[in-house]
């Protein structure tokens, strides 16, 4: 089971390159967190602002994607190596589930 | 079926069956559950075909033929083809990538005992109180005012056995992405294991949306919901489309595995590397992501407009481009290629024009506004009969003769399957071509009987006998099987001689253990490839060492009892709450019992640790049927 062995789990990999590799992890980890907290911010803000519904909504639906993205990418590490083939399936899965809201928008309550 | 087995008792051998979680075992329980299905849904075709014989026929009643024709469906494509299916995924699968077993050995078992317990159930309803009878598309206005259990049993039977369909296509996706054989990369992948792959990726997306709306039917017909009620504001078209969200990759994940089988038997006879190899892959995935986005064209009668139609014929008819890839790549596996027809092959052979025929007239449905000429005749019936047997039947026929020997360790009996072939090829064409004209000339599917003096007498009568056909063929192939077995003529790794890929290089049946050693596998079609450099078995890949297996379990068994028995008592609720209480009180504590075995038998499994066992290095250089090397 060759292939089950990660290289950075490889204590004969340099020191110093992991140690820069988790410092930047840590420093994207951060950066992220912030991130949301700030999104998190902007979302409140526009309920309690009382925006428009018009502007509320796709704000909203938008800063949340973006939430889930950076929550997938950044704390669940799909941003590293060896996760395509679930981001395939993930986005196949998002696609198809798209399409069948679509329909049900659009052709099934007319 | 193996020789240390016929020493043991019988009930020994039962037991070894209830609990085992080894896959080849796994495979024979698919193939001897969805073979009996298939047998019941042949029965049931049988019935309908002599109805239809003659007109003004009176050999069942209008009702008992709605049920007839409902369960043909559902067994046919539930009970039957997809087990079936899943019997040579399993058998043949993980020694195509040189695995000892799927990624949940535990799991596999719990699907096929989910599917096996959901398909009784089903079945039971013919002693309980009537079948189903609203087709096995169940239609939410007809289904929603049926009257008696048989849609609740089509319901609770089908979200059983639909549990279990999910369950093994998530195992299917894991074993081939994470167990494949050192060297055994994607573009490596046999055929057959692609399709299983693609296959099991729909099974992945498919399954939820039935499943939603079986929940949904089971809430309106079970416990006063009204999701599908247009009089209480509910919309009966959200049934169709989630039930058509679901069929229409249900056709691909029946047909796609189908492709698999006859790309492996085509390029093995005709001693040829599959040619377009890439090409072909590329079709298949092309096949599952296009099979997501034509739903509609099942609906286009309901009135969806005509933009959502064109949308949706289009998207349809460019299905027909990837599967014609496939159909040229076929050929050109068999152009100049050294041909022996043996059963498997004359099952290939016959499956590319048969196909073709129902791929054609899918195209001619596919034209929204002809559609409306087609839609509900006996046309359809044919379309896609045309495609279920000439794809999927031919190819899971082709499949039981080619995989039998690496399944059981015999050979079917050649003689006996050419004429089972040439039975069944002429049953099905004499069976279903005249159905297209019975289509044009006006006869509508799903009727109980026509009137004589309309035209339609004499091409009814020619398909009854096709049917005959047929059923004489499946007996044929029964008999083969028995004598068969009874002589029990053992073969070798390799019993057709030109085996190509890893399953070939292994005794037949493999060991419980499959590969002593993992192969290692150097290119596509690695057996052919060791041939072609003179070696007779694959090159190991790892020294010989321990083997981790995983221990029998009951537990599946028992989980799957536990909602068989939960679903009688959903179920008579009804009965329980229409009578205030009076009758059928032993319904609700049923359903709670029910329940609690299942939910127990889950926190067991989850809360006793079971490591599983080593066969160690020194038991595995003792084991003569093929000898370890350092």
């Amino acid at each position: 089971m060759a292939t089950h062995e990660s290289t950075s789990a490889n204590p004969k990999v340099n020191y110093e390159y992991r140690r820069r590799k988790a410092r930047d992890e840590m420093r994207m980890q951060v950066t992220s967190f912030a991130t949301m907290i700030f999104m998190t911010f902007i979302a409140f803000i526009v309920v309690i602002a009382d925006f428009d519904k018009y502007y509320a909504f796709p704000v909203l639906l938008l800063l949340a994607g973006a939430q889930v993205v950076l929550q997938l990418y950044y704390f669940m590490h799909m941003s590293h190596k060896g996760h395509g083939t679930a981001a395939l399936f993930l986005y196949s899965g998002a696609l198809i589930a798209f399409i069948t809201v679509l329909t049900f928008l659009t052709i099934v309550w007319w | 079926m193996s020789t240390v087995a016929q020493k043991r008792g019988f009930l020994a051998v039962l037991w070894d069956y209830l609990t085992t979680v080894d896959h080849k075992k796994i495979a024979i329980l698919y193939l001897i559950s969805g073979g009996f299905f298939f047998l019941v849904g042949g029965l049931e075709a049988m019935f309908i075909r002599i109805q239809l014989a003659v007109p003004d026929n009176d050999f069942v009643s209008a009702g008992l033929y709605n049920e007839l024709l409902t369960m043909h469906g559902t067994t046919m494509i539930f009970l039957a083809a997809m087990p079936l299916l899943f019997a040579f995924m399993n058998a043949v699968v993980p020694l195509q990538i040189g695995a000892r077993d799927v990624a949940f050995p535990f799991l596999n078992s719990l699907g096929f005992w989910l599917f096996f317990f959901g398909g009784v159930f089903l079945n039971l309803s013919w002693f309980m109180g009537g079948a189903p009878d609203a087709g096995w598309t169940s239609y939410a206005s007809l289904s929603i005012a049926s009257p008696g259990h048989g849609i609740d049993f089509y319901v609770l039977g089908l979200q059983i056995s639909g549990a279990g369909t999910l369950i093994a296509g998530i195992n299917f996706l894991v074993t081939i992405i994470n167990m494949r054989a050192p060297g055994m990369t994607y573009m490596r992948m046999p055929l057959f294991t692609w399709s299983t792959f693609v296959a099991s990726a729909l099974i992945l997306f498919a399954f939820p949306p039935l499943t939603v709306g079986l929940f949904l039917m089971l809430f309106d017909r079970m416990f006063g919901a009204n999701f599908f009620n247009v009089s209480m504001g509910g919309n009966t078209i959200i049934w169709e489309h989630l039930f058509w969200i679901f069929g229409h990759p249900e056709v691909y994940i029946l047909i796609l595995p189908a492709f698999g089988i006859f790309s492996d038997i085509i390029s093995t006879f005709s001693k040829k590397r599959l040619f377009g190899y890439a090409a072909m892959v590329f079709a298949t995935v092309l096949i599952g992501f296009l099979g997501f986005m034509v739903w509609a064209h099942h609906m286009f009668t309901t009135g969806l407009g005509p933009t959502a139609n064109a949308i949706f014929a289009v998207a349809t008819m460019a299905i027909a481009v990837p599967t014609g890839v496939k159909i040229f790549n076929w050929l050109l596996t068999m152009w100049g290629g050294s041909i022996r027809f043996t059963t498997p092959m004359l099952y290939a052979v016959a499956f590319i024009p048969s196909f073709v025929a129902g791929g054609v007239t899918g195209v001619m449905l596919a034209s929204a506004a002809a559609d409306y000429q087609y839609h509900d005749s006996y046309f359809v019936v044919a379309h896609f009969h045309y495609v279920i047997i000439g794809g999927v039947v031919l190819g899971l026929l082709a499949g039981t003769h080619f995989y039998w020997p690496k399944m059981f360790g015999t050979m079917l009996n050649e003689t006996l399957g050419k004429v089972t072939f040439w039975l069944f090829l002429i049953g099905f064409h004499g069976t279903f071509f005249v159905q297209h004209f019975l289509g044009l000339m006006g006869m509508p599917r799903r009727i109980w009987k026509y009137l004589p003096g309309q035209g339609l007498d004499l091409f009814n009568m020619i398909s009854t006998i096709g049917a005959f056909f047929m059923a004489i063929a499946v007996l044929v192939l029964l008999y083969n099987i028995v004598i068969t077995q009874v002589k029990n003529v053992r073969v070798g790794n390799d019993p057709w001689g030109d085996g190509r890929t890893l399953e070939w290089a292994i005794p037949s049946p493999p060991p419980y253990y499959n590969f002593k050693q993992l192969p290692l596998v150097r290119g596509l079609d690695p057996l052919w490839i060791e041939k072609m450099e003179g070696r007779t078995e694959m090159t190991p890949a790892e020294p010989l060492g321990d083997i981790h297996m995983p221990n029998n379990s009951f537990i599946p068994f028992v989980m799957s009892l536990g909602l068989f028995i939960a679903a009688f008592g959903a179920m008579y609720q009804i009965d329980w709450r229409e009578s205030g209480g009076e009758e059928f009180v032993w319904s609700l504590p049923v359903l709670i019992i029910g329940m609690l075995i299942t939910l127990g038998s889950m926190a067991v499994r989850s809360l006793k640790d079971d490591h599983g066992y080593h066969i160690h290095k020194e038991e595995l250089m003792d084991d003569t049927d093929k000898g370890g090397k350092e």
